[in-house]
Parts: C-alpha cells; sequence; structure tokens
C-alpha cells in the first residue's frame, strides 16, 4: 500500500460483502417462492424479499465503488486522502442507516414503514428500487456529498489522472441523477419519466464510467501497460457508453407513455450499447496480452477479464436480444427482463467491485503479490461457480421467458394463457433456476472461505526466507 | 488500437460525444413533456386517482405487481387489469376490486399469496380509480392482449 489513508477501504468492502451474502440469501427465499407460492409468506412476503435483494444490491455496489474510490484516488493523486476521518465517519453513518432501513423492510410492514418515517411529507417510496425512506435518501445524498468533497479535494491536492477524473464524474453523475429520486408527482407517467433518469443513467450512463475507471486502475496495476494506451482505450470505452446510453434511455419509453419516435431513436441507440461492452472485452484482453510481468496476485486478473465477458454478454447481448421495439413489445416485463438484469448486474457491478477487492484487499492485509496459491484457488474455484451459476440462472430465466411470451403474450384475447396459467407452466425452469441459485451460494462460501486461507508452511518459511534477505 | 489514432482524438469524442447526446436528451425531453398532456390525460387525474397511487406506493405493490411492465414479475401485470376485468365498466370493475382485495390472502396451498392489506372501501374505490386512470393512458398499445 503506497498511502496509509487508503486502508479506510477496508470497512467498505468487508461491510460491502456483508450485504452480497444478505442479498443472496434473500435471493434464494423469492427463489424457492416462485415455485412454492407460499412458502414463509407470512414472515417474510415476497415483496420485501425482493425489496432486501435489490436495495442490499444497490448498497452494496455503492460500498463497493465508495471502498474502490478510497483505495484508487490517493494512489492516482500520489498523496493521502484529504480526510480519513470524514471516510470513517460517513462509513459508520452510512452503514447504520444501511441495517436500520434493512431491519424496517424486513419488521415493519411497509405502509406502516411509510407512515413512520413521515413519508407523507415527501412522498418518495413505493417505487421500484427507491423503496427506501425519504430520510433514508437525504442520508445517502448526504453521504455521497461528503464522500465525493472528500475525493474532490484529495484529487486537488495531487497529480491528476484520467482515471480518477473519470471515476469522479461518473461519482458525481450518481450523485446529481439521484435527486430525480426526490421527484414522485401524482401523475404515474411523469413519475416513470424521471424515475429513470436514476436507474437507467446509472446503470447504463455514469456507473459505465465507475466500471471504466476501476477496470483501467486494476489493469494498469497488474499488467504494467503503459497509462497512455490503457487511458486511450477508457476515453473511448466511456464515449461509446454515453453517446449510446443517454438516447438509449428511450427502450424504456416504448410502453409507458411517451411519444412514438422513441420507439426508434429507443431501438437505434440501445442497438448500439453492445458496442461499449465489446470495446471493454478487446481493452482487458489486449493489454493482458501486453502485460509487462507477471503479477503475484492472478485473480484480480482473472476478475477483470471475467467482468469484461459476463458484463459484454449480460449487458450487451442480454440486453440487446430484447431491446429492439418490436420484440420488446413481447417480452417488456417478462421472465427475459428478469434475465438480463441478473446477469448485467452481476457481471458488470458486482464483477468490477469483486475485482478491486481481490485486487486491494491482500495489500491492505499487507500482501502486496497477493493471497497465497492455496487462497487463489479456492477463490478461482469460487469466481467459476459464482461465474456459471449466475449463466444457469440467465439461461433458465430466458428460457422461462419465451415459453412466457409463447403462452402468455403472442396468442390473442380468447387463447392467451392468464399470468397465473403460464407460471404454473413454466414452474420446471424456476427448478432450475433455484438449483444454479444454490450453485451460485457455494461459489460465495467459497469466495468467503479464500479470506481466510493462510500460507502453506512452505510458503511461510519462503516468504521469511525474502525478509532476511532483503 | 491504431497508433495514428491519439488519445487527444479519443478525449474529444468523448467530451463532444457526451456533451451533445445529454443535449438532445434535454430537447427530447423538453419535446415530450409539450406531447405528454394529450397522452397520459393528466386532467382525470382526480383526488382520488391520486389518492390511489400514493396507497400502490405505501403498500409496495410494485414489489410483487407490474405496472405498465415494470417492477416485479411475480404477479399479474395491473395497468390493463381494468381492461382484463372490468368488461369496459367502472362499476363492474369496482365491484369486483371491492371483493378479491377483501378475499386476501386466498390461503390455497402452494399458491402465491397476496397480503391482506386492510385497505378500507374508500381507499378501494380511490385505487381502482388509478387503476382505471391507468390503463387509459396511450402506451403505443401494449401489453399486446388483455392478459398483460
Amino acid at each position: 500500500m503506497k498511502f496509509e489513508s487508503q486502508s479506510v477501504a477496508k470497512p467498505y468492502f468487508i461491510f460491502a460483502l456483508i450485504l452480497f451474502a444478505g442479498q443472496i440469501l434473500f435471493g434464494l427465499l423469492m427463489g424457492t417462492q416462485y415455485i412454492f407460492g407460499d412458502f414463509l409468506a407470512e414472515y417474510i412476503p415476497f415483496n420485501v424479499a425482493r425489496m432486501l435483494h435489490t436495495n442490499m444490491l444497490i448498497l452494496w455496489l455503492l460500498f463497493g465503488f465508495m471502498g474502490a474510490s478510497y483505495f484508487l484516488v490517493p494512489e492516482e493523486a500520489e498523496t493521502e486522502l484529504y480526510s480519513p476521518l470524514l471516510a470513517k465517519v460517513l462509513f459508520w453513518v452510512f452503514a447504520v442507516a444501511s441495517l436500520a432501513t434493512a431491519a424496517g423492510y424486513l419488521f415493519v410492514p411497509y405502509a406502516k414503514l411509510a407512515e413512520l418515517t413521515f413519508n407523507e411529507l415527501l412522498p418518495t417510496m413505493g417505487r421500484e428500487f427507491l423503496e427506501q425512506p425519504t430520510i433514508t435518501k437525504i442520508g445517502i445524498v448526504i453521504v455521497c456529498l461528503g464522500f465525493i468533497f472528500n475525493l474532490g479535494m484529495t484529487i486537488l491536492r495531487g497529480r491528476k489522472t484520467v482515471v480518477s477524473l473519470v471515476l469522479i464524474t461518473g461519482l458525481i453523475g450518481l450523485a446529481v441523477f439521484f435527486l430525480f429520486s426526490f421527484y414522485n408527482p401524482d401523475n404515474l407517467i411523469l413519475d416513470k419519466y424521471f424515475w429513470w433518469f436514476v436507474v437507467h443513467l446509472w446503470v447504463e450512463g455514469v456507473w459505465e464510467l465507475i466500471l471504466g475507471a476501476i477496470l483501467a486502475f486494476t489493469l494498469i496495476k497488474v499488467t504494467g501497460v503503459d497509462r497512455e494506451v490503457i487511458e486511450k482505450w477508457l476515453y473511448v470505452i466511456i464515449a461509446m457508453a454515453l453517446i449510446s446510453g443517454l438516447i438509449g434511455m428511450g427502450h424504456h419509453y416504448f410502453w409507458i407513455g411517451p411519444g412514438e419516435y422513441w420507439l426508434w431513436l429507443g431501438s437505434i441507440f440501445s442497438a448500439i450499447e453492445p458496442i461499449p461492452f465489446f470495446m471493454m472485452v478487446l481493452f482487458a484482453f489486449n493489454v493482458t496480452k501486453q502485460r509487462r510481468f507477471e503479477h503475484g496476485n492472478q485473480m484480480a486478473l482473472t476478475w477483470a477479464l471475467g467482468t469484461s465477458v459476463m458484463a459484454f454478454l449480460g449487458a450487451g447481448v442480454w440486453g440487446f436480444i430484447h431491446t429492439l421495439a418490436p420484440i420488446n413489445y413481447f417480452t417488456h416485463g417478462s421472465q427475459i427482463t428478469a434475465a438480463h438484469g441478473h446477469l448485467a448486474f452481476f457481471g458488470a457491478y458486482a464483477m468490477i467491485v469483486l475485482t478491486i477487492i481481490s485486487y486491494s484487499m491482500p495489500i491492505m492485509c499487507g500482501r502486496p503479490q497477493g493471497n497465497p496459491a492455496g487462497a487463489q484457488r479456492i477463490e478461482r474455484f469460487a469466481f467459476w461457480t459464482m461465474c456459471i451459476g449466475m449463466l444457469g440462472i440467465t439461461i433458465a430465466l430466458t428460457i422461462a421467458g419465451v415459453w412466457q411470451v409463447v403462452l402468455q403474450r403472442i396468442p390473442d384475447d380468447a387463447e392467451a394463457l392468464s399470468f397465473m396459467a403460464t407460471q404454473d407452466a413454466i414452474e420446471p425452469l424456476y427448478w432450475a433456476r433455484l438449483a444454479f441459485g444454490v450453485m451460485f451460494f457455494v461459489g460465495l462460501i467459497a469466495y468467503f472461505a479464500s479470506f481466510f486461507f493462510g500460507y502453506s508452511e512452505q510458503e511461510e518459511s519462503n516468504l521469511t526466507a525474502t525478509t532476511t534477505e532483503s | 488500437m491504431a497508433d495514428n489514432f491519439t488519445k487527444g482524438m479519443a478525449r474529444n469524442i468523448y467530451y463532444g460525444g457526451s456533451v451533445f447526446f445529454f443535449l438532445l436528451l434535454m430537447g427530447l425531453t423538453f419535446d415530450t413533456m409539450l406531447e405528454l398532456p394529450k397522452r397520459d390525460h393528466r386532467e382525470n387525474i382526480t383526488e382520488a386517482v391520486a389518492h390511489g397511487k400514493e396507497l400502490w406506493e405505501n403498500n409496495n405493490c410494485v414489489g410483487c405487481h407490474s405496472i405498465m411492465g415494470e417492477g416485479a414479475y411475480f404477479a399479474p401485470e395491473l395497468g390493463n387489469v381494468f381492461v382484463r376485468y372490468g368488461n369496459g365498466s367502472e362499476e363492474t370493475f369496482e365491484a369486483f376490486m371491492q371483493s378479491w382485495m377483501a378475499m386476501q390472502p386466498l390461503n390455497v396451498p402452494n399458491r402465491r399469496q397476496m397480503p391482506q392489506f386492510n385497505l378500507s372501501e374508500e381507499e378501494v374505490h380511490s385505487l381502482s380509480q388509478f387503476l382505471i386512470w391507468t390503463s387509459r393512458v396511450n402506451n403505443n398499445d401494449w401489453p399486446p392482449n388483455k392478459q398483460g
């Protein structure tokens, strides 16, 4: 570790991983409820489990982005963090607020939670992914502002690299677009239109800047390739992401009220959204081919390459298959949407956080060349198990979605099967999804286990030898 | 990447491209705001419709259902539920809603369970009005059939 203050990232990563585990547990519960509809329904109804599943995801990714930024910015700026104390205080504020919100979801009926948190003063709750009480949302804004201030001051004081400037642009965008979550008019159509300013402009906009910056940083570190080369790639990738993604928002405006020209604009621009993700694959593999040394932390490079491939599949390929308006007319809001959501979030954003954790945690634990070989072997097993598990979930849901469209959407009024009858018909695919979910969970346990795997005696003595020599 | 394509050129494409398309998005948003009143019929948003939306949110309906295809995919689409159960009549639909909401949870073993939300008759009326208003928005004829 080059700068002492980089270690404030550690609690952020640990807490992120705890929330990740929670997310998966509620995912497994929902996977079960998809088959046995009344399973635990009295205690944890589906809507509560789903809120916890998606909100924990968003929160752990935010914790991950913050940890990544606190680790990466001082190193890029070549100076200590402006205020490590502020970073620590904000960590506790954010962690406590997250846990309190999760507890609220779990133990208080949602309508009661809205009442207790005075939602009627500024109603923002009850919209997908933005279920947090208004007070939590205000807390998120405050934490983000403090966080961006801290990073901004660090960058201003130190070296200004393309990586850190792209990263902070993405983070500022994240904070700015989140403000649309406070706009909730009586008109559902306006509500939906600007709801996407948070959701789409995050995941298909500014988050891609954050993803690109973290990926570029990790690749610089583990391949030793010249910064000039990597920064050029980064610029081209984020340029394509925004050029395609901004108007690509139109693919969400097909069937929620806005006018017909969005059918064209949304189809054309979102059809080019896979390009930046494809370039990310070329980028990662090209840079790996040109690497100047073999970094001891092989898993960090594996995660980085894996991120590019899985993000391309999830966000690129699985996005494209249902983005054209004539196809989306039949697939909108089906299990195909769910399939895309799972692979895209995991491949792009979960995996980039796991990448930076894999690179930085060993460093923060005093192992600059990565974890011991045994730990890396377990982590490699975890990598493949989680990736294959997630691909399995995605394929099962895709088949479920196609079947759903055939039974429920394509036939006319007289012939179409009802939603509930369709769900019964496609149940075998939900079994497959649950099985792959369990596989993913096994991978997750292995991943956690890899953190507790020390050196073998042989490695231990080698290390002592090297230390005495130097 | 080719050497004659420099980092400066890449940076300019990023700045130029993102500023241009962001401004285009703002322009299109402005145009959509002018067009929407004709499509969403906001003049019909009564107090009951607004209250219905509030109930929809405060009970996290979107945690199981979808509305205009957005939300969760665990329970039926409700953007067109008036079309599905109303038979063209608001009275029929409201009668259906009152009895359906009162019947929950159905307690059919293994069936997906809708909780009992203990809404008053007036609240179910508001919720129905909200769903009726939603079904009349011009959304390019989605869903393809009444099953949603």
